[in-house]
């Protein structure tokens, strides 16, 4: 069956559907380049209600299994794929990703030219697109507020250890967990809409996850998000990296088209040394609004100067804007994560309650 | 000028080593040129495009050994040393030259990697030894240096095991090894072929998946990846004889990125600075992996990884290699996105070994952990169907008839591929040939995917082929001609029906970041999956020029140097040139050599397509060996506008009969002969002539088929092992003498030779095997005939362009043999010895810009003596005899100059004792000679430290045995008592100067 992807200008590609959808199926379009991790960025709560496009031409190759999901659904409302593998060959596959997304009811394309709908998206920037049966869809004014569908509404704990760690949620993966459990600290998920719960809760430090959409969207919850900060040692990541931007007085701005792949090389200004990361976002911390703010630039793009992650003046606040976590993508800085324990070990007693 | 760097390349080509290093080679020199270095080559590959001056400043075309280089050193003085580009060879002799204090004595740095991480990364012991603190997996193994600590090593982890000498090329001297038989011989053979003597045997871990990726690491530890690649088939095959996909397929990012991460932990250990390879075996059912392997240095891999993503590693080395660092650095393919970029693919990437075996039908075809292949093609498009089925038709050959696919399965074979494409065609499921092979179901799949819709057209007829039918064969790869083959139609019909269902082949570019960002790069190639993205070039005066695909015996990099040359020559007037060709070892599929590049199969559907989409001025058909020539005339009847003489003409040249009559008219002596389109003419012709006799196929590369008969019986037998589908042969009165040649340019009514090549071996011996002295000493009578004869052809074809004739000289006669309408092998040695570019005037006769340049040229004067010998991959291809004879066998060629033609020779043997301060090195064996030479028995002499040259020329089983088992142990095998002959006239040589090649825009240091 045919199927089309068509955005707001009246531009549309054909590919084949897969299924007669019910309606049209609207979300923001972005395109990831990395040529691994499908499972993750379909599972990513910072896709929440994107549409997707893998530039890489063959997607689901290995399956899907039970240890690569970042969330516990598919967050992403539909997907543009060159072509879509039937096979699960791989030991760990359950399912193949072509029954996973029809089991979910997630609607994709397939037989289409991803590389020209991602020349699409990086000259005409980012924005809403839909998939549809027909040619004329129409389209609805999009609400705001994407983080506000992505957190969950539990507080929940996770892991054992002498140190506690409060994760601020605006859509959490599961890897900033993974990779904070590994450190043996319990873990509590806080949805940023319940801020003030954290001060129940005996904390060390608070990690600021990673979240879909414009952080602007927040402005009225940065008053408390604040509070946090000045009391606890802090570490951003992805989104939460913009918040502590935002909630001390800097800017954010949107890409004309955003950072998301596997191979971004960021330069580290302490050290000189670059590593590649792991990137999704669309929007980013403006540089020239950091200079009346305590915060000072760590880390930057190599390829476009753009900020990639901050520290506070004096103190123990750290942010990146890329993903330290990984999954999908290298795993490089990892060592980020030590990096803000090492500082913690050292801050303790003094900044922190009890 | 600005500090001196000496390079050392690899040598000629052999089986493991080949054109990838002319490439990495290549660019290495020009980016530290364009860092102002002055660069100084030592490489006696003389038909590599490095050992060219407009590559390096200084030139020396010199034996690769310590004394030489040495030399080179002694004379040039240059500051440091950049060993990373010439493959293992140049890295074996960076290391013996800092352990025998050359590098201190002469106080030259070496650049790049350190001695010591080199050491770690080669010496297994100590690879090893690294592993265990780095905590990174290898699997079980010991090194060991005598056969009983083999045995004791295989009682504890059992068979089978993996033997691997140390320090060897393409896994020289190794296999797999399965009962005690097998290690007795690997183990004795293994410690002999090691520089070192020492083998490594290791559990054997067949059937995982083998991974490779390819690391670039600056000095101040940044690392970045910059592809993987996954083989076809798992473990158990040498990579350089697997099928290769570019990026991995059936990795989870988990996988991939935890091999990523050891692969970094490893390079960082080492201290690598530049490219490195790291090979990696996966369970395919758990998450347990080894490190197998790494090369620390640009490699076959990174030349493929090189051209599967853009990023050009070798370069960078380079420029890593003199301080740089990745993040300061620009990929010059899209020239913004940093160096430190890792390159996203949006397309899939399929390598497939060329291997020699349709040659050498004697040689077992089975694969294993020695490298059996001589080249590759590469394949790009957006299915994996499409690219396996591009980079099949890239190989330029014809896939036999496979008898008992079966046999093919378990123990892989080369034909290994198309024995599971027969078996699903049988029906047989994905599931039992996995189980059999432990190729991944994704791979079988998509091959399940390729043979299905062969099926469905098969039913179909050109009436009832439907669209989404057609476009997915096309999408899938399938060429109009293979689809016409399937429903029993023509080529041209296939095609008129895809263009009344619009279904036409569009081209995207490799850009290295999947279009993340704007890029504009002329890295091109085609697919019938989305949409164009490449206008044709705005230019006046657009050609094309087609390249030789695969390196094969008989085809090897010289046709590349024929046609970057070629590129070279047109841009200088003002052309804008366009590369086809699938070659992904060679310079001419650097991005960088011509203006664009379309990475494609060279058939008459690919190029045509491109020749169209550009609209181009002139197709060049000379420049790429006999590949080049065939489309060329496959595409006679299109009106695309070919270069040179007309089809026609070049057919008439290479038609035997046509051109037999053609030498008659003009009353050229010839030798006697014809052709036979069946057995019984064959019988007909042999009446007119006496024994012995020549027979051949005819349209063949380097004598394929070709077989001498000595009596009527031996005639009825190669007869009765010809199939159908070799006719005609051709059979000719097989005359002795001595074999000249040359190399001439011509404009229809001039002619210029530069020089005549004299074989030391006699006609016979393939040119390809023989050694060759230039200039010639042939009296002036023969070369005033050799003149007269070349004008006389020349004029009657009014040929226009390279040609190569091959003559017979008896004493009494001078005969032409044969003529080959195009560049040839010999023309890269011809033009640097004598410092004139046969490929630059050829290229002005052809685009007709200097009409009259030939007619004012006189001959070079000649200030030395080149000698050109063939280099055999013996190491790869123990099984056979490699007496010299009318079948080519050599995979590459070397050169040496002297002054006199003794002095050259002398450089040639000068690894080679001499038998009368040596004389139990010898063997000379079934004639009296007079040479002193070893009194041992055959058999114990072959075994002994002190052996190192075979002589045995003659015909019989035995002989043909013994040379073997002399090769086998790794000696210097002589099976004609010519070559012997000047291996003894070198030995009156004492002099080793080296002297630069002429023509250098910087002299060198000249010697008084």
């Amino acid at each position: 069956m045919k199927g089309y992807l068509c955005f707001t200008d009246g531009l549309t590609f054909e590919g084949a559907a897969s299924n007669q959808w019910e309606s049209d199926i609207q979300g923001e379009i972005v395109f990831f380049t990395g040529m691994t991790g499908y499972q993750e960025v379909l599972t990513d709560p910072s896709y929440k209600g994107q549409i997707v496009v893998f530039t890489y031409p063959l997607i689901g190759n290995y399956g899907i299994n039970e240890d690569d999901a970042e969330s516990g659904e598919i967050q992403v409302k539909g997907v543009v794929m060159a072509s879509c593998s039937d096979s699960t060959s791989h030991y760990k596959a359950t399912t193949s990703l072509k029954d996973y997304l029809n089991d979910h009811n997630i609607p994709y394309l397939t037989e289409i030219d991803t590389r020209e709908i991602a020349k699409t998206i990086r000259t005409g920037g980012t924005r809403q697109a839909c998939l549809s049966n027909h040619t004329a869809p129409s389209f609805v004014p999009t609400g705001r507020g994407q983080a506000y569908q992505a957190i969950q509404s539990e507080i929940e704990s996770h892991g054992d250890g002498m140190i506690h760690i409060g994760l601020i949620d605006f859509g959490w993966k599961k890897s900033i967990l993974s990779s904070l459990i590994s450190r043996n600290v319990r873990v509590t998920i806080i949805p940023f809409t319940n801020i003030d719960h954290i001060w129940n809760l005996q904390l060390n430090a608070v990690v600021l996850s990673n979240g879909p959409g414009d952080p602007k969207d927040l402005m009225g919850e940065l008053p408390g998000i604040k509070k946090v900060l000045e009391q606890y040692p802090s570490f951003g990541i992805c989104m939460g990296h913009q918040i502590i931007a935002l909630a001390y007085g800097a800017d954010t701005m949107k890409l004309p088209f955003g950072h998301r792949g596997a191979n971004h090389p960021v330069k580290d200004e302490w050290t000189g040394k670059v590593f590649l990361s792991s990137q999704n976002h669309s929007y980013v911390v403006d540089e020239r609004s950091l200079s009346s703010t305590p915060l000072k630039v760590r880390f930057t793009n190599v390829n476009d100067g753009s900020v990639e992650g901050l520290v506070h003046a004096d103190k123990p606040i750290m942010s990146a804007q890329f993903h330290p976590e990984a999954h999908p993508g290298p795993e490089d800085a990892e060592w980020l994560f030590d990096t803000f324990f090492e500082e913690l070990v050292m801050k303790k007693g003094e900044t922190v309650y009890g | 000028m600005g500090e001196k760097v000496l390079v050392i390349g690899s040598g000629p080509i052999i089986i493991g080593q080949a054109a990838e290093f002319d490439y990495s080679g290549t660019q290495g020199c020009l980016a530290l040129r364009e860092m102002g270095y002055e660069v100084v080559l030592v490489n006696d590959n003389p038909a590599s495009i490095m050992t060219d001056y407009t590559v390096a400043d200084i030139v020396y075309c010199e034996p690769l050994t310590v004394e030489s280089i040495t030399a080179v050193i002694q004379k040039e003085k240059p500051s440091s040393l950049l060993a990373g580009l010439g493959g293992q060879t140049a890295l074996n002799l960076a290391v013996q030259l800092e352990e025998k204090g050359v590098l201190d004595k002469y106080g030259v740095q070496l650049l790049g990697t350190s001695v010591s991480s080199i050491q770690k990364g080669e010496d297994r012991e100590l690879f090893r030894e690294l592993m265990r603190d780095l905590g990174e997996p290898v699997p079980q193994s010991e090194v060991i240096t005598s056969l009983s600590e083999g045995l004791n090593f295989v009682n504890r982890v059992g068979y089978p095991v993996i033997s691997r000498p140390a320090y060897t090329l393409g896994g020289r001297g190794g296999g797999f090894v399965h009962d005690e038989g097998e290690l007795k011989e690997k183990i004795q053979n293994g410690l002999k072929a090691s520089p070192i003597g020492q083998v490594i045997l290791e559990k054997s871990i067949a059937g995982f998946k083998e991974i490779e990726y390819e690391i670039m690491r600056d000095h101040k530890g940044t690392c970045i990846s910059v592809c993987n690649m996954e083989n076809f088939d798992p473990v158990g095959v040498h990579t350089g004889d697997s099928i290769v996909v570019a990026p991995s397929q059936t990795l989870t990012d988990q996988e991939y990125q935890m091999l990523r991460s050891a692969s970094f932990n490893v390079v960082s250990a080492l201290d690598v600075v530049g490219g490195c390879n790291v090979q990696l075996a996966l369970d395919p059912s758990s998450d347990q992996y080894y490190v197998i392997e790494v090369n620390p240095r640009v490699s076959r891999s990174s030349a493929l990884a090189s051209k599967a993503t853009g990023y050009p590693i070798a370069k960078l080395s380079a420029k890593l290699a003199v301080g740089c660092t990745l993040d300061e650095l620009l990929n010059p393919l899209t020239g913004h996105t940093y160096a430190s970029f890792e390159p996203a693919l949006d397309y899939v990437v399929v390598k497939f070994p060329r291997w020699p075996f349709d040659k050498f039908t004697e040689a077992d075809r089975n694969l294993g952990t020695t490298m059996r292949a001589t080249g590759e093609a590469m394949a790009i498009d957006r299915t994996l169907e499409a690219a396996f089925q591009k980079a099949v038709q890239s190989l330029d050959i014809s896939v036999p008839s496979i008898e008992e696919p079966w046999a093919h399965l378990v123990k892989a074979t080369d034909l290994r591929y198309f024995a599971i494409l027969d078996l699903l065609r049988q029906g047989v499921s994905v599931q039992e040939i996995h189980l059999h092979t432990k190729v991944d179901p994704f791979f079988l799949d998509a091959m399940l995917n390729i043979v299905d819709v062969q099926k469905e057209i098969k039913r179909s007829t050109l009436e009832n082929l439907s669209e989404p039918l057609l476009r997915k064969a096309k999408r899938y790869g399938f060429t109009d001609a293979s689809i016409a083959e399937l429903m029993e139609s023509t080529e041209e019909k296939v095609k008129q029906l895809r263009n009344t269902y619009k279904l036409q082949r569009n081209y995207k570019m490799v850009d290295t970041c999947a279009a993340e960002f704007e890029a504009s790069t002329n890295y091109v190639y085609s697919t019938f999956a989305g949409e164009n993205e490449i206008k044709p070039l705005e230019a006046d005066k657009k050609a094309l020029i087609i390249g030789a695909g695969p390196i094969r015996i008989g085809q090897g990099v010289e046709f590349d140097y024929s046609a970057v040359q070629a590129i070279q020559s047109l841009r200088k007037s003002g052309w804008t040139t366009i590369m086809v060709n699938n070659n992904p070892e060679t310079v001419s599929t650097d991005y960088e050599t011509a203006d664009r590049l379309y990475f494609e199969p060279i058939h008459k559907e690919s190029v045509q397509a491109i020749a169209e989409h550009e609209d181009v001025d002139l197709i060049f058909t000379s420049f790429g060996g006999q590949t080049a020539l065939n489309v060329g005339n496959e595409l006679k009847d299109t009106n695309l506008p070919l270069a040179g003489v007309s089809m026609d003409t070049i057919s008439d040249l290479e038609d035997r009969d046509r051109f037999y009559a053609a030498l008659d008219s003009m009353q050229v002596p010839r030798i006697k002969g014809g052709t036979c389109y069946s057995k019984n003419e064959a019988w007909k012709i042999s009446d007119d002539l006496s024994f012995p006799l020549l027979c051949r196929p005819s349209y063949v590369i380097g004598g394929q088929g070709m077989v001498k008969v000595e009596s009527e019986s031996s005639l009825n037998e190669a007869l009765n092992q010809t199939e159908n589908r070799h006719y005609p042969i051709i059979i000719d009165q097989f005359v002795t003498g001595k074999e000249i040649e040359v190399d001439l340019v011509a404009d229809g009514a001039h002619v210029f030779i530069p020089g005549i090549m004299e074989h030391i071996e006699p006609a016979g011996v393939h040119s390809g095997d023989s050694m060759a002295v230039f200039p010639s000493e042939v009296s002036e009578e023969v070369t005033g005939l050799v003149h007269q004869y070349a004008k006389k052809i020349v004029e009657f074809f009014r040929y226009v362009g390279p040609m190569n004739i091959q003559f017979l000289w008896t004493e009494e006669q001078l005969y032409v043999l044969e003529v080959n309408p195009r560049s040839s092998r010999t023309v890269p040695v011809i033009s640097k010895v004598s410092g004139t570019s046969l490929i630059d005037l050829a290229v002005q006769v052809m685009t007709h810009e200097e009409q009259s340049i030939l007619s004012h040229l006189t001959p070079p004067t000649l200030s030395h003596v080149a000698v050109k010998y063939p280099l055999f991959s013996y190491h790869a291809l123990p099984e056979l005899d490699h007496k010299l004879g009318a079948n080519m066998k050599s995979t590459g060629e070397g050169m040496c100059i002297g002054s006199t033609r003794e002095e050259a020779l002398g450089k040639v043997f000068s690894h080679l004792p001499s038998p009368y301060e040596n004389f139990e090195a010898y063997f000379i064996d079934g004639v009296e000679s007079g040479i002193p030479n070893s009194s041992d028995s055959f058999d114990t002499w072959v075994k002994s430290d002190k052996a190192a040259v075979y002589f045995n020329d003659q015909d019989t089983k035995e002989a043909k045995a013994r040379r073997i088992q002399a090769l086998k142990n790794g000696l210097s095998v002589f099976s004609e008592s010519t070559t012997f002959q000047a291996l003894l006239e070198s030995l009156n040589s004492e002099n080793i100067e080296p002297i630069p090649l002429p023509g250098g825009k910087t002299k060198g240091v000249l010697t008084p």
